[in-house]
């Protein structure tokens, strides 16, 4: 492998990943809160309940403040392959193109343009059509979840494919859509996803039923119910306001409670296809040097293939690792050791500039990342539990710290979401696409064969500081205003409430109707 | 192989980009207006507000076109988009900035954040088209690519006449685009002031976008290309005409003909080269050796026979909802922000 300090491929990998792992950020949310809030707007669309118009609207605006940071960040995506990563294009473009093109075509042409008539189609449309146009573009993210993910989850394991003169060709587009890395990983990212939307709603809607007890507007009545009040010098902040906030609270917890059982359900099948598919990734995730049936739930050592026999399991569970790998507690996995022979006989020991290639991928980081994954997932999931029950009784509890908690507690299954991809994109490494063990042989490719011959460090260092420079400042935009537009209340979204009787119309004396019910 | 499929995919992509560049052009167009055109910040929002509905879905034309160009033609858009590397990522920048600044402009409540973000508006979508032009015209002229297809002679090697002409031809089309959209979508002050933008700088702003097509034909175009030019200068002059007489909705037809029209002549005479190589034209990328194999081709012309039709049509469907001109009074006062929260409770936690 390359050894100089600017090595090109070292940058166009850390460019790949920061730009990759920021735009999950955005995406989870989007995937997330997205059916939350149609749920929200089906509700109040057949009932006509003015509490969920406004969680429609409260929502609806900290999913747009969202959103559009998924969709400025999503074309660097789908740009950054033929720009750092020509020869990969070049290689899998036959297969990998299509899935893309797919998800532009049938997916981001639903979600903007249906997303467009639904900002501003308050008003212009007919309540039913209003409701249709959020559900299909809710339903054109869903989709382009599935199109992405059929493309990455090729390159964890190829299918449809054969090789014509030593180039990869697809020939069944069905099984390329159908590939059963791809199912899994669709529903376990979807699932996901959702417990960001659950705990989104949990810690806000905790925060804004806090801040009316502190605002002295609920009250505790002697039986420990909560007494809602209302203020009526704090725009929004009414009786129906602790309904809307109190039924947010619950159906975020409930979302990511249920959420993550279905994740747990889904990651267990990806998890075993990820033995047959990918077994030095799982070996490197159990940090396992050599063949067994226990999972380890922490060890210690120096991590790397050479030394492997330093790691040193500190706690493990016998047979789990076999339940994990094959539903019984008895047949080993295979470890690090057995497998890199394997591997070397298979796809070779020397890499095209003549380094030997090293077949195990970050220990530390599949390891950790593994397990950092299910750890906060199962803590986000707990939580939501907790809160359930300590709201039972209408309101939650005073304290700050436990607001904070549950504030930061949003953070939760963002950073699971993300060791969990970090976790599977760089437990594929060397490979950028990995072999599929039983598929086609020769369909694979090493990531240090895959970057553009012709790009230099300098350009793709202008392009890493440039991007990550923007992308931290929209960070903090962004975080500013979903944090000012919480503190807002509902009243942010809706400025009906805010208004008084005797306020002058805005409009200059033409008709409610002539004015945009939105506008930038 | 047979060039059916290859051809049929060549005129897709080269549909798509003139789709993006019709449609996308006013979006980039309206927001370079922002800020050389519109007098004060009521001015600056009915702008924003006629693209407001459309902007998004119009911005994912690029996205398929770059993602129809993966998938139809991977080696094309593998050497175009490396050997492009700073423009394209200038492209990036600038569409990110214009995309968070569209929605994030009226978010915030003071002076400051409002022009920061109009001039990321505007700045971002002059970057933008600049780029997405030059890319354009170096694909129709060449880049120094070597036998695999990647750009020799460094980073900036791409840089000559074509691109800074190509970036030009499509600032210049979309100023003048924007300018006949807002004439159609507008009324007051901007309507009357977008009609007289015409003459004299729509001259101006097309010199750039004639002087590529017609070079690009005289070298090497195909009778067909000859024709798809005469009839852009037909629109174009058409479009004069109605111009002067003041026909907003023709002067918008007319002049999106000569776009079609004009881009379809420079797609017309690069085949059936699709990027030609200036070091040795045995190395150009044609539709014969850059494209994928006829299953992918021919598993994409079924999704694109199916989905285009149908964006198309819901599309077509959202201009017709947001049809009505805007005025500034049908723009709603930037409502004022408050923390919901008491200034300082007198009692908090009141039992």
């Amino acid at each position: 492998m390359h050894t100089a300090a600017l090595d090109p491929l070292l940058i166009a990998r850390w460019q790949f990943g920061i730009t990759t792992v920021y735009h999950f950020w955005m995406v989870p949310l989007t995937l997330g809160l997205g059916p939350v809030v149609a749920y929200f707007q089906v509700r109040w669309y057949r009932s006509g309940d003015e509490r969920f118009y406004r969680a429609t609207k409260f929502w609806g605006k900290l999913y747009l403040i969202n959103f559009i940071m998924g969709v400025a960040t999503g074309i660097v995506q789908e740009f950054q392959f033929g720009l750092a990563w020509s020869q990969y294009s070049r290689f899998v473009g036959d297969i990998f193109g299509a899935p893309l093109a797919m998800e532009a075509l049938l997916a981001f042409f639903l979600e903007s343009t249906f997303l467009g008539l639904w900002i501003f189609g308050w008003g212009r449309l007919g309540p039913k059509a209003h409701t249709v146009v959020l559900c299909m573009a809710i339903g054109g993210s869903v989709l382009s979840a599935y199109f992405i993910i059929v493309a990455n989850s090729w390159m964890q394991h190829p299918v449809g494919v054969k090789l014509v003169d030593g180039h990869p060709v697809m020939y069944d587009v069905w099984a390329v859509l159908g590939n059963n890395t791809a199912v899994w990983a669709f529903t376990h990212t979807v699932f996901g996803s959702l417990m960001v939307g659950g705990m989104f709603l949990l810690g806000i809607s905790w925060y804004q039923l806090w801040q009316r007890r502190k605002d002295g507007i609920d009250t505790v009545g002697a039986d420990g119910r909560a007494v809602p009040g209302e203020n009526a010098e704090i725009p929004g902040r009414d009786v129906r306001d602790h309904a809307l906030w109190l039924h947010s609270l619950r159906v975020g917890a409930w979302v990511a409670i249920v959420a993550f059982a279905l994740v747990f359900v889904t990651g267990d099948q990806q998890g075993k296809l990820m033995f047959q598919q990918q077994p030095m990734k799982m070996a490197a995730a159990e940090a396992a040097c050599d063949t067994t049936t226990d999972f380890s739930v922490l060890s210690y050592g120096a991590w790397n293939a050479e030394s492997c026999h330093t790691v040193r399991d500190v706690i493990e569970v016998p047979g789990v690792l076999s339940f994990l790998a094959n539903s019984n507690f008895t047949t080993p996995v295979k470890g690090i050791n057995e497998l890199i022979p394997e591997y070397e006989k298979k796809y070779g020991t020397t890499a095209s500039d003549g380094s030997k290639i090293n077949y195990v991928p970050l220990m530390p980081v599949t390891y950790w990342g593994f397990r950092v994954m299910i750890t906060l997932g199962g803590i986000a999931a707990f939580a939501a539990l907790v809160a359930l029950w300590l709201t039972r009784k209408g309101t939650v509890p005073r304290s700050r710290p436990l607001m904070l908690l549950a504030v930061v507690g949003i953070l939760a299954p963002f950073a699971a979401n993300t060791a969990g991809w970090v976790f599977t994109e760089m437990g594929r490494q060397p490979f950028v696409v990995a072999p599929n063990p039983t598929g086609v042989d020769g369909v694979y490719l090493f990531t240090q064969a895959a970057v553009s011959p012709n790009v230099t460090a300098g350009e793709l260092l202008f392009s890493l500081i440039s991007l990550g420079c923007v992308y931290l400042g929209l960070m903090v935009v962004e975080v500013a205003l979903l944090i000012k537009y919480t503190r807002g209340g509902v009243a942010s979204a809706i400025p009906e409430l805010g208004k008084k009787p005797d306020d002058t119309d805005a409009s200059g004396g033409r008709s409610p109707d002539d004015v945009l019910a939105f506008a930038y | 192989m047979s060039d059916f499929l290859p051809t049929l995919w060549f005129i897709l992509i080269a549909v798509l980009w003139i789709g993006y560049l019709f449609l996308e052009g006013f979006d980039l167009g309206v927001g370079m207006h922002m800020v050389v055109s519109a007098r004060d910040e009521r001015e600056r929002r009915l702008m924003l507000n006629t693209i407001g509905p459309v902007w998004d879905g119009n911005e994912v034309w690029l996205i398929t076109a770059g993602g129809a160009l993966f998938a139809a033609y991977p080696f094309w858009y593998a050497s175009l988009f490396s050997a492009l590397y700073i423009p394209l990522v200038a492209v990036l920048l600038g569409l990110i900035f214009r995309a968070v600044a569209i929605e994030y402009r009226g978010k915030g409540h003071t002076e400051r954040w409002t022009m920061f973000w109009t001039w990321a508006i505007g700045l971002g979508s002059f970057v933008s088209a600049f780029g997405v032009g030059a890319a354009l015209a170096l694909t129709s002229t060449g880049l120094p690519l070597d036998k695999n297809g990647d750009m020799t002679g460094g980073p900036f090697a791409w840089l000559n006449g074509w691109a800074v002409l190509g970036g030009l031809a499509v600032v210049g089309f979309a100023l003048l685009h924007a300018a006949n959209f807002l004439a159609l979508k507008t009324e007051g002050p901007v309507r009357e002031r977008a009609g007289r933008f015409a003459w004299p700088w729509g001259v101006v702003c097309l010199l750039p976008v004639a002087v590529w097509a017609i070079a690009v034909v005289v070298r090497g175009g195909s009778a067909l290309a000859w024709v798809l030019l005469v009839l852009a200068v037909v629109a174009v002059v058409w479009w004069a005409i109605a111009a002067r007489a003041g026909r907003e909705g023709l002067a918008f037809a007319t002049l999106g003909a000569f776009l079609v029209l004009g881009a379809a002549a420079i797609f017309a005479s690069m085949y059936p080269v699709v990027l030609p190589s200036t070091t040795n034209h045995a190395w150009d990328l044609t539709v014969q050796n850059a494209s994928s194999a006829p299953y992918t081709l021919g598993v994409m012309s079924v999704v694109a026979a199916f989905g285009v039709p149908i964006v198309l049509a819901y599309q077509a469907w959202t201009y017709w909802v947001f049809r009505k001109r805007l005025s500034s009074d049908h723009i709603p006062a930037n409502a004022p922000f408050s923390p919901a929260v008491a200034p300082a409770a007198p009692q908090p936690f009141a039992k």
